[in-house]
């Protein structure tokens, strides 16, 4: 029984584990900043979603959209919190197309809460046409959807280099040591300063990598805290019930001459 | 189902159940003899049963947010996962619930394999569970597909593209499955059908299941017919009842880590992707659950003879009761098939492994040894064994063994010991 246990943690561990190793092929090993969303009480950081958010804005949204979440999303308990007023703002900066009005005809108008985010592009086509012929992937679910999820996107953003001798790049292709095959049609999306963080933190390429990926986390995941919050309590209730329920078993089966 | 009499004590009681029995069916049920040195591995029954009824009822709430369109369906996924009150409960319930489903039957099915439960006089229990585990990879296949991720659209490529291996009639039939030319807006209308239609379908061969099971009743560690009711049996309420919860307790534990606290881990990247036909994954693989089966179909070089022998992979399970011939069904009296079986153990488990590789070098060998071995434990050494083997002596009751001292007695204390 002991070996069979054995041999059956080993396989199933590595049928887990073998995924990265799939990932990792001509790619480095993802580096972890470490994330205060991971483990059994894990919660977002407040403050990094926000600034993540300004990250997102300002620069991703130029050409990635976020098409599965809407502005009121903003203000929602375990997302970034920004306050009902900030979310109406937030959202009437932005253009919705909207109608057909009772004249028949689309008109634009600024954009409500409960709006999803505006793509910056009217179609896949069109994204994939203004990026060189590379689609840049909707960021609603983008952690999920990637091996390595925030460790990956973490470092895949600080992972530009210059291309190492004897591997030549074509226009509008560049070198990361993180993507799959080293070869990727984003440009380096982070310099220092290119935000100006609200909150006076220093807009280090490090900082706002963490800070986006955060939010992006968030995005994918956005009900990660209340997911931890039930789970723990769900657990400790197992178990309690568990315990009692093994008593009464006991005492029920002490009538007979049987071990269990 | 044993025909004992029952009189409920009220009197519409009475002329209910002399209309339709279903108080003498009550009375059954909880006054089932059950063997009484069943261990743990026989709680899986019961949990499958839960398992069952979760994924229902899961999935019918699933149904009422989930649209079935190529165009909408991803979405729908993301609108019950953000919008819909504790979607994300539900979905990762039902997600995870197909894992723990076959985590749970693989270790039923196993057990049936160790203690020789499909020998006569179960054979009809072990045929209709074979169906139940056919009909729920079915099931699990086509649940895959509905959420239009990338791996749900190649995955489902793949899965149907086996047929068109099929002389003559192949590619009509893989274009007649598809509703079109392509995997399409029609597969997934007709999946999502399906998907719906086969749990019911299981529920009902399950009702089966338990009632075959309920003729000569269960099998236990020493393998041996008991006499029902004696003392080596307990009635099933409240003694099998309590244990039944306990390890279903236990269960639900490990499920509550997957759906809490990684409820993606068992599942592909890929498939938060939304489906493009465009683009085909660097590697397409299936649930881990049907990687052996995926292993043995890879590990043949010809389309038609690797879709062949993944079914017969199956096929050759329906049928063990008439491969494996020993009179004796548990394998503590059987030195030599206890090791053939956790070879066995391991060849599958190695399959697993292999199947989520890709098929090349040293992983497809790895495979084609596996498989091949995985044919000759049931086509070669199952039927020289029945006649070869020198069993030990089996007991004559459960009681017996703790009362007597013979060899094997104290070789099955041990072994109770252990599980």
């Amino acid at each position: 029984m002991k070996r069979f246990l054995i041999i059956f943690f080993f396989l199933i561990s590595i049928n887990l584990i073998h995924p990265f190793s799939f990932a990792a092929e001509k790619a480095a090993k993802p580096m972890s900043p470490g994330w205060s969303f991971k483990g059994f009480f894990g919660t977002f950081d407040r403050a990094s979603l926000q600034r993540g958010y300004q990250v997102y804005t300002e620069v991703c949204a130029s050409c990635h959209s976020m098409k599965h979440l809407s502005y009121r999303n903003l203000s929602q308990p375990g997302g970034p919190e920004f306050s009902e007023d900030q979310v109406k703002i937030i959202a009437s900066q932005f253009e919705v197309r909207d109608g057909p009005n009772d004249d028949g005809e689309m008109f634009d108008r600024p954009g409500r809460p409960s709006d999803n985010f505006v793509s910056p592009y009217a179609n896949d086509k069109e994204a994939t046409a203004a990026n060189g012929g590379a689609y840049p992937p909707d960021m609603s679910v983008l952690v999920k959807a990637r091996m390595g999820g925030a460790d990956y996107i973490y470092s895949l953003l600080l992972g530009y280099e210059e291309p190492p001798e004897g591997i030549s790049l074509d226009d509008g292709v560049y070198y990361n040591k993180y993507m799959a095959g080293n070869k990727i049609k984003m440009s380096n999306p982070l310099s220092e300063g290119i935000v100006e963080y609200a909150d006076g933190t220093k807009a280090t390429e490090e900082q706002m990598a963490k800070d986006v990926t955060t939010f992006l986390s968030w995005t994918a995941e956005p009900h990660l805290e209340e997911r931890h919050k039930i789970g723990f309590r769900a657990i400790v209730y197992l178990i309690i019930i568990t315990i009692l329920v093994y008593f009464s078993m006991k005492k029920i089966w002490s009538r007979v001459e049987s071990e269990i | 189902m044993s025909n004992h009499e029952y009189t409920p004590s009220s009197k519409f009681g009475k002329w209910f159940n002399d209309r339709l029995p279903l108080l003498t069916l009550g009375k059954h049920l909880t006054d089932y003899p059950t063997p009484k040195n069943l261990n743990y591995w026989w709680t899986f029954g019961g949990i499958l049963t839960f398992c069952l009824i979760t994924q229902i009822v899961t999935g019918l709430i699933l149904a009422m947010h989930y649209v079935a369109h190529a165009d909408l369906a991803f979405g729908s996924v993301e609108h019950i996962m953000r919008n819909v009150n504790y979607g994300w409960l539900i979905r990762y319930t039902h997600a995870n619930g197909a894992s723990m489903f076959f985590l749970a039957v693989y270790i039923h099915i196993f057990r049936s394999l160790y203690y020789g439960s499909y020998k006569s006089p179960r054979e009809i229990i072990w045929i209709l569970g074979m169906i139940i585990y056919i009909l729920m990879m079915a099931a699990a296949f086509m649940g895959y597909v509905l959420p239009w991720g990338q791996m749900s659209f190649w995955g489902a490529t793949v899965i149907t593209n086996l047929f068109s291996a099929i002389p003559l009639i192949g590619e009509s039939i893989v274009t007649w499955l598809w509703g079109g030319y392509s995997v399409d807006n029609p597969t997934l209308t007709r999946f999502f059908s399906l998907h719906y239609l086969i749990p019911f379908l299981i529920l009902g061969l399950v009702v089966l299941h338990i009632w075959a099971l309920h003729v000569p009743g269960n099998n236990n560690p020493i393998g041996i017919d008991l006499k029902k009711p004696s003392k080596d049996t307990v009635p099933f309420h409240p003694y099998i009842v309590i244990k039944d919860l306990f390890a279903l307790l236990i269960f639900l534990i490990i499920f509550a880590f997957f759906v809490f606290y990684s409820p993606n881990i068992l599942g592909h990247a890929d498939n938060y992707i939304e489906a493009n036909p465009m683009v085909t994954p660097a590697h397409i693989v299936p649930e881990w659950y049907l990687l052996p089966f995926y292993a043995i179909l890879r590990s043949v070089p010809d389309k038609l003879l690797g879709v062949i022998a993944m079914f017969g992979a199956l096929f050759i399970l329906v049928i063990l009761p008439w491969l494996d011939t020993s009179r004796t069904r548990s394998a503590i009296f059987r030195p030599l098939y206890k090791q053939f079986y956790w070879f066995l153990v391991a060849d599958v488990l190695i399959l697993g492994y292999v199947g989520a590789m890709p098929a090349e070098g040293i992983y497809l060998l790895v495979a084609r040894v596996a498989t091949a071995y995985y044919f000759a434990h049931f086509l070669i050494i199952l039927p020289v064994l029945s006649r070869k083997e020198k069993v030990l002596d089996v007991p004559l009751s459960i009681t017996e063994p703790v009362l007597g001292g013979s060899v094997s007695a104290s070789a099955l204390r041990q072994k109770k010991d252990k599980l």
